[in-house]
Order: C-alpha cells, then sequence, then structure tokens
C-alpha cells in the first residue's frame, strides 16, 4: 500500500491530466478495475486525452481510440501515464 | 462478396435445417446497433422472455431470411467481452458455454460500430475463437465514411475469415444482404486470434477431457469462470483447485494478458484496413452540444426543464386516454349488469373488469414515460444525465444510473423499479429499488388531490402561486427526500457485493430511431399489463369477496335497518340505495376487518371507515377514493366535487366536521409513505428474485408510514 502511494505522487495518472491534455498509457495499477480499463481499450500504449468533466469535477471524460470513455476520477486515477 | 459456404455444400445441409428452426444470436458492444438490427429483422414479431434462472430479459423474435426460409433471431444483452462484468453479461457465456444445449445458437451475429472497430473487435475476436459460424455486421460504415473512417471491407474480410456485411441498422441499408448470409450455412471461423499461453496448454486440455469439449478457448473460459458454473459440481470445483494450482492460475492477470494480446492483433489486422483521413466531424458537434448540455448551470437548467416538460406530458396528455379507458370500462360494466344479473357477474364486473381497469388506466402514462426514456437513451442524453449526477447521488450510496428509476417513480414504481437494470452494481441497483417506491407515484395522485381540495384553501400569492399546488409539490419533495435519505441509510447498512464502476462508453449525440421507440413502448406496457396485471385483477377479485359478503345473515339485517332508516327520513330511492350499500360494507367481512384495526389506526386520527380504505388500498392507492365513494355512499359517482362535499359534511362523535386538516394530513403522509402497491412488490420480487426485498420494504415503508403520520397527527392537531 505505501509503495502505491509513493508511486502515485511521483507518477502521473489521467486523473492529473488538464483539460485537451494528452498522455500515453503506461499500465494500470488496480488489476481487477484494470481488466474493464483494457477491455474498454486503455491498453499499455494508448493515447488518451482528457476531454471534459461533470460540473463537480467527477466524473470526467476522455478520448481513447476515437471514441469517449466517461469514469470517475478515482478510476481514472488507476490509469498511469508514461 | 465471397461467402465461405459453398452451394453444394448448403444443399446437401438444407434439409436438416428447414426441419427444425435455425436459431441466430446477436452479440455486440452496447451502442453498437445491436437493437435497431434485432427491430429492423424481426419487426413486431418479437417476443420477451426471462432467461433461466436469472431476471435478464430474453428477447427473441422470427425473422423470415428468404422467402422459405425463418429463423429465430436471440438478442443478447450488449457486452464488451466475454468475460461477463455484470449479471446480463453472465447470460451470454450461459448460453455459449453448452454447446450441446438445445439453445445453442447455430450462428452469431456481431455487430460492430464501423466508426470504432477496434475496440469491437475484441469481442468478435472472443467469439470466433469459440469457433462458433460468426457473420460481422459492420454496422453504420456510412456514418464512419463521413467522418473519414475508410474501411476496406474484402481486406477485414480476408483478415477475419467471416462474412463482413456493410450496413446501416437505422437506416435499414445492408439488411438484404445480411439476411441472405444469414439464410447460409456457415463453416465456424477457421482461424484463432489468441494463442493459448503455453503454460496453461496443459491444463486446457485436461479441462477438455473432463468435459468433453472440442474448444481450446472454451476449456479456457471454463478455467476462469469455474466459480461462477451453476452446472459443476463441488467434485468439480475441488478439481478445478487442484487443477490450476500448480500453473499459478491468477484469473485478472491471464485475462489482462489476454485483452492486450487481442488488441495487438487487433491493431495488426486493422493496418492495412481501417484508413482515417480527417478528423471527427460529428465528434466536434457533439463535444460542442455537451459544452451547454453538461454545463454547470445550463446542464441542470435543461435538465430540469426536460423533466418538467415530461412531468406535464404524463399528467396532461395522459389524461385522455385516461378518461377513456375509464369510461370506457365503466359503459362495460354497465352495459353486462343491465343485461346479466347474479352474483358471479358482480364479481366479473366490480371485481375481475373493475380491476383490469385498474391496470390499464395506467398505460398511457407508461407508454409516455417509457417514450421519454427511450428518445433520452437512443439519442445518448441519458448518459450525460448520469454523468452530470453521478457524483451528487454517489454521496447517497446511489449511482448516476439511478437518476432514470427516480425520476420515473413519480409516474408509477413498477416501470421504475424495472429501469433500475441498467445499473451493473448490486448494492446500488438494490438500494435504488427499494427507495424508488417512495416517490410519489401518480396512482398517490387521486388520494392527494381529493385531501388538498378538501382542507386546502383555493389561495393564491403573487397572484400565480396556487396553494393547493405548493401543497401537493411539497408532498412530492417529502417522498423525494425520503428516498434519498432511506438511500443514505441504507448504504451504511448493505455490504457491496462488488465495487461499483462508472466506466462506460459516452455516446455521440444521435437521431432518436422512432421504430425502437415504438417498440420499447410496447414491449414494457406490455411487460406491465401481463406482469402487474395478474395480481391487481387477482387482489381486485379477493377485495371485492371481501366487500360484498358478510357472515351470517349481517347482510340482510344491514339492509333492513338502511331501508327502516331511509323511509324514517324519507329519502329517495337513489339515496336508500346508497345507505343500503354503506350499511352493508360496514357488516361485509372487510367491514368487520376495519372495526378489527381501528385501534391500531386511532392514533393517527382515523376511524374503521378509512380502515377500509387502507386496507383496500394495499393492493393499490388508487382504489382509495373508490373505497371512501362506496363507505360513504356516494354510489357509482366518483366526482371529485360531490366525493368533497360528503367528505365535508361527514361529522365525528362531536358533531364537529370529521376531515380536519390534522386527519387530511395524516392521511396525505401515510399515503406518500406506505408501500400500499401490490404491483410494485410483485415486481421488486421479480427484479430481486426474492420475497426478502420486497417484505422489507413493506415493512419499512409502512412503519415509517405510521409513525410520520403520527407525529403529523399530532402536530396540526
Amino acid at each position: 500500500m505505501q509503495a502505491k502511494v509513493e508511486e502515485q505522487n511521483e507518477r502521473k495518472s489521467v486523473r492529473d491530466l488538464k483539460i485537451g491534455e494528452s498522455g500515453v498509457v503506461c499500465c494500470l495499477n488496480d488489476p481487477e478495475m484494470g481488466l474493464k480499463l483494457l477491455e474498454m481499450g486503455c491498453i499499455p500504449g494508448t493515447e488518451v486525452k482528457m476531454n471534459s468533466r461533470a460540473p463537480f469535477g467527477d466524473p470526467i471524460t476522455i478520448i481513447v481510440n476515437d471514441y469517449t470513455l466517461s469514469l470517475r476520477l478515482d478510476e481514472a486515477e488507476t490509469i498511469m501515464l508514461k | 462478396m465471397t461467402v465461405s459456404a459453398q452451394p453444394e455444400a448448403l444443399q446437401s445441409k438444407r434439409p436438416a435445417v428447414s426441419q427444425k428452426i435455425a436459431k441466430i444470436a446477436l452479440v455486440g458492444n452496447p451502442n453498437s446497433g445491436k437493437t435497431s438490427l434485432f427491430n429492423q429483422l424481426t419487426g413486431l414479431n418479437q417476443k420477451v422472455g426471462n432467461f433461466p434462472g436469472v431476471t435478464v430479459d430474453k428477447k427473441t423474435g422470427i425473422s423470415q431470411l428468404t422467402p422459405n426460409l425463418k429463423a429465430q433471431i436471440i438478442d443478447l444483452p450488449g457486452t464488451y467481452s466475454l468475460y461477463p462484468k455484470s449479471l446480463d453479461e453472465r447470460v451470454i457465456i450461459d448460453l455459449l458455454y453448452d454447446p450441446g444445449s438445445k439453445h445453442y445458437p447455430d450462428l452469431v451475429v456481431v455487430t460492430a460500430d464501423a466508426s470504432n472497430l477496434k475496440r469491437n473487435l475484441l469481442l468478435f475476436t472472443q467469439l470466433a475463437d469459440l469457433q462458433i459460424p460468426a457473420v460481422l455486421a459492420l454496422n453504420m460504415v456510412d456514418v464512419a465514411e463521413t467522418h473519414g473512417i475508410k474501411i476496406d471491407v474484402p481486406a477485414l474480410q480476408r483478415e477475419l475469415g467471416v462474412p463482413v456485411i456493410p450496413m446501416n441498422a437505422r437506416k435499414g441499408i445492408g439488411i438484404a444482404a445480411l439476411k441472405i448470409v444469414m439464410s447460409q450455412e456457415l463453416e465456424a471461423v477457421g482461424r484463432l486470434f489468441y494463442e493459448i499461453p503455453l503454460e496453461l496448454v496443459p491444463v486446457v486440455q485436461s479441462i477438455k477431457e473432463r468435459f468433453n469439449l472440442t474448444n481450446d478457448y472454451l476449456a479456457l473460459h471454463f478455467a476462469h469462470q469455474h466459480k461462477n458454473l451453476k452446472f459443476l459440481s463441488s467434485d468439480d470445483m475441488a478439481w478445478f483447485e487442484e487443477a490450476l494450482k500448480p500453473v499459478g492460475f491468477s484469473s485478472n492477470t491471464f485475462q489482462a494478458n489476454e485483452t492486450i494480446a487481442r488488441y495487438t492483433r487487433i491493431n495488426e489486422l486493422l493496418l492495412d484496413v481501417v484508413k482515417v483521413e480527417k478528423v471527427n466531424k460529428n465528434e466536434k458537434f457533439s463535444n460542442r452540444l455537451d459544452q451547454v448540455l453538461t454545463h454547470k448551470v445550463f446542464g441542470y437548467l435543461i435538465f430540469f426543464g426536460i423533466l418538467f416538460l415530461i412531468f406535464q406530458a404524463i399528467f396532461a396528455w395522459a389524461s385522455y386516454p385516461m378518461e377513456l379507458i375509464d369510461v370506457g370500462i365503466a359503459n362495460l360494466n354497465e352495459l353486462i349488469q343491465e343485461n346479466f344479473d347474479g352474483p358471479l357477474v358482480n364479481m366479473l364486473t366490480e371485481g375481475v373488469i373493475a380491476g383490469l381497469g385498474g391496470v390499464l388506466i395506467f398505460v398511457p402514462q407508461i407508454a409516455i414515460l417509457f417514450a421519454f426514456i427511450a428518445i433520452l437513451e437512443e439519442t445518448g442524453y441519458m448518459a450525460r444525465v448520469t454523468f452530470m449526477m453521478d457524483k451528487v447521488m454517489r454521496k447517497f450510496g446511489l449511482n448516476g444510473k439511478s437518476v432514470v428509476p427516480l425520476i420515473s417513480g413519480v409516474a408509477c414504481a413498477v416501470p421504475a423499479v424495472m429501469s433500475a437494470r441498467t445499473i451493473e452494481n448490486w448494492k446500488d441497483r438494490m438500494i435504488t429499488i427499494f427507495v424508488t417506491p417512495l416517490m410519489s407515484c401518480s396512482a398517490r395522485i387521486p388520494v392527494y388531490t381529493v385531501l388538498i381540495a378538501l382542507v386546502v384553501p383555493e389561495k393564491y400569492y403573487f397572484g400565480f402561486l396556487n396553494l393547493q399546488g405548493l401543497v401537493l409539490m411539497g408532498l412530492y419533495l417529502i417522498g423525494f427526500l425520503a428516498a434519498i435519505l432511506s438511500a443514505l441509510l441504507l448504504k451504511t447498512i448493505l455490504k457491496a457485493r462488488e465495487r461499483s464502476y462508472f466506466i462506460m462508453e459516452f455516446p455521440v449525440y444521435k437521431m432518436p430511431r422512432w421504430k425502437n421507440v415504438g417498440l420499447t413502448i410496447l414491449e414494457k406496457s406490455k411487460t406491465f399489463v401481463f406482469e402487474a396485471g395478474k395480481v391487481i385483477v387477482a387482489i381486485s377479485i379477493v377485495l371485492w369477496v371481501l366487500a360484498s359478503y358478510g357472515p351470517g345473515n349481517n347482510f340482510e339485517v344491514a339492509e333492513q335497518q338502511a331501508i327502516a332508516e331511509a323511509n324514517a327520513k324519507g329519502l329517495t330511492e337513489e339515496q336508500t340505495e346508497n345507505k343500503i350499500a354503506s350499511y352493508q360494507l360496514e357488516a361485509s367481512y372487510a367491514g368487520i376487518v376495519g372495526r378489527t384495526i381501528e385501534p391500531v389506526i386511532k392514533p393517527l386520527g382515523y376511524d374503521w371507515k378509512l380502515g377500509i380504505a387502507l386496507l383496500t388500498s394495499f393492493a393499490a392507492r388508487e382504489v382509495f377514493v373508490g373505497t371512501i365513494s362506496t363507505i360513504y355512499s356516494i354510489g357509482e359517482e366518483e366526482n371529485v366535487s360531490t366525493i368533497k362535499n360528503k367528505l365535508m359534511s361527514e361529522k365525528d362523535a362531536n358533531g364537529d366536521p370529521f376531515f380536519t386538516p390534522a386527519r387530511s394530513f395524516s392521511l396525505m403522509i401515510f399515503y406518500l409513505f406506505a408501500m400500499q402497491c401490490v404491483s410494485t412488490l410483485a415486481i421488486v420480487r421479480r427484479e430481486t428474485k426474492s420475497w426478502t426485498w420486497p417484505l422489507a420494504q413493506l415493512l419499512y415503508m409502512s412503519g415509517l408510514a405510521y409513525v410520520m403520520s403520527f407525529i403529523t397527527y399530532h402536530i396540526f392537531r
């Protein structure tokens, strides 16, 4: 757990992207949720772009493989960027 | 277009197919046009049933493929992968895991959205590896092309090894070609898209042997899913544990690796197939629309505007057809009663037909509500609403997707509870189902309006704010508050079975397809009439018997007493009839029960007459007006103003008006909270597949109703 927190501190996740900003997926650090995200196309090496935020900042939408995916911030946090 | 089946092969196999009708399953991602395709293929020849053992709707239909060949089409729930993430999706593997079953499809048609081919092909490659004959229905090719996505269909067909039919299911383009391909006997997909990892090969081999499987990938799925397979014995289960231990089988890791491997493979094979030329125009339009529709201020304003429109429609538009149904049922009853006589006829008219009328009268509201919901879903707006509401709803243990059932609950809890199916998460879904009936449904309206008219003066503030309207709105607000606070309570009580996700595709805005809207209306109304109708009619008959018969010679005594009193007062014939009816009701079994429960409801300010109304209302709230109109001997007239006059003239023991504001508000609050709806209980049982939930709802809501009306009565007294 401790290691995970440190990792998050130094590395960027989709959560940290600004609107319009892109990043490349490096890995997914939640195995269970990762399965769902992989199936939706968030494969390591894929470019994702922050598209919009809901009125209260959560959930968000991102663009993956030319389509729009909506997810919550704590889900976005598990998608680590290179 | 090359189709893999050879004419000679066709000839030889045809007789076998024409003897038993071919079963074709539709599989595809959500939003890939699967429903439109199903509707195009089957039209009105659809049937909604249940998959065995689960409450997932099974939509099947017959499609005329060629002039002399029909096929049965099964519409499977939309999914992104064969590894199920929700109960709905499990239905697919239940069907595909048993090649020997009589339900096993002869062919699967995989729908794929052409503008999103990569993700759509993931599911296709999984199905292909199960070696089921398959066809790829490449949907919305024309739309993709206008967005600069060009797909080389012959190349794709070569890469995939199955027929690929470009089409547009919404417009009906390509359906004819697809039908022709579907009518042919297709071979199983010849190639595999995923190689089973070397370390798993021995395990897969032994699974194949133990369960007599021929397909490697199916055996791998058994390894992944063995804990969820109902047909496995405890021996099998133990065997799996033994067999999987040595290879260090971690389902998550292997699934993740498989998905990555499949995407890599798909990327390779699409390299020469898909050409993207320019930026996505429609997405830009969608984005701009989203900036307004999910805006901090305008987003919510527009949403509440749409809600307002829906309520207006449900209340205003539905009132005409509802009146027609009401009058029609009344006329039918009158016609029967004029021409026939006897207790059986009375049971038919006052029990069965009146009960049936109580079901049918809600059809217009349900139809209108689902028309709106279908349009909002079809256009993609509903996804935006759940997106905007998720954060707020989550604080109360709900989910963005709970918004739809909660809103629908204002019309009727029955379709609302049904619409909670879109919520994948078990805990979120149960909480939503549990609290939805607290929203004030349309059946409470007659109760509210009668009582408000009785005790709230018709006053205007600022010239337009009607006091009666404000009170009515207040009642709706209390219902909403009760719903979300109860959700908060349940959030702390219930344990989560799985994590709540919000990972979903955000669909592009589209024009609604009216055929889909029409079919949704038809399907939901039918479900309501048949599922809820059975219960309502049955209860109506029981109530009729209880209210029409009494022990011993109670009835004759009551009649004579009424006639004697009427003669003494010199009442008209009609007044006498009404008096007899009211005396007989008091003497009936229902009357006796009302008397029995009087001590219990006295603290709320009610007498035995209201007790009867409360009891009959447990079948359905709208029975209230009918019951009090019988009890207060108004006869057949259900006109509110005469009911109002009659209720106003009702006196208590001291000769003061019986319906004081305290009593009336206490009644309104009781109806607001109490679970007085057999149809809702029946549908909750069906949706949760247990009696625990409807019983918990009954106890919780009725308990709440009792406490709240007690408090209300004592505040206003």
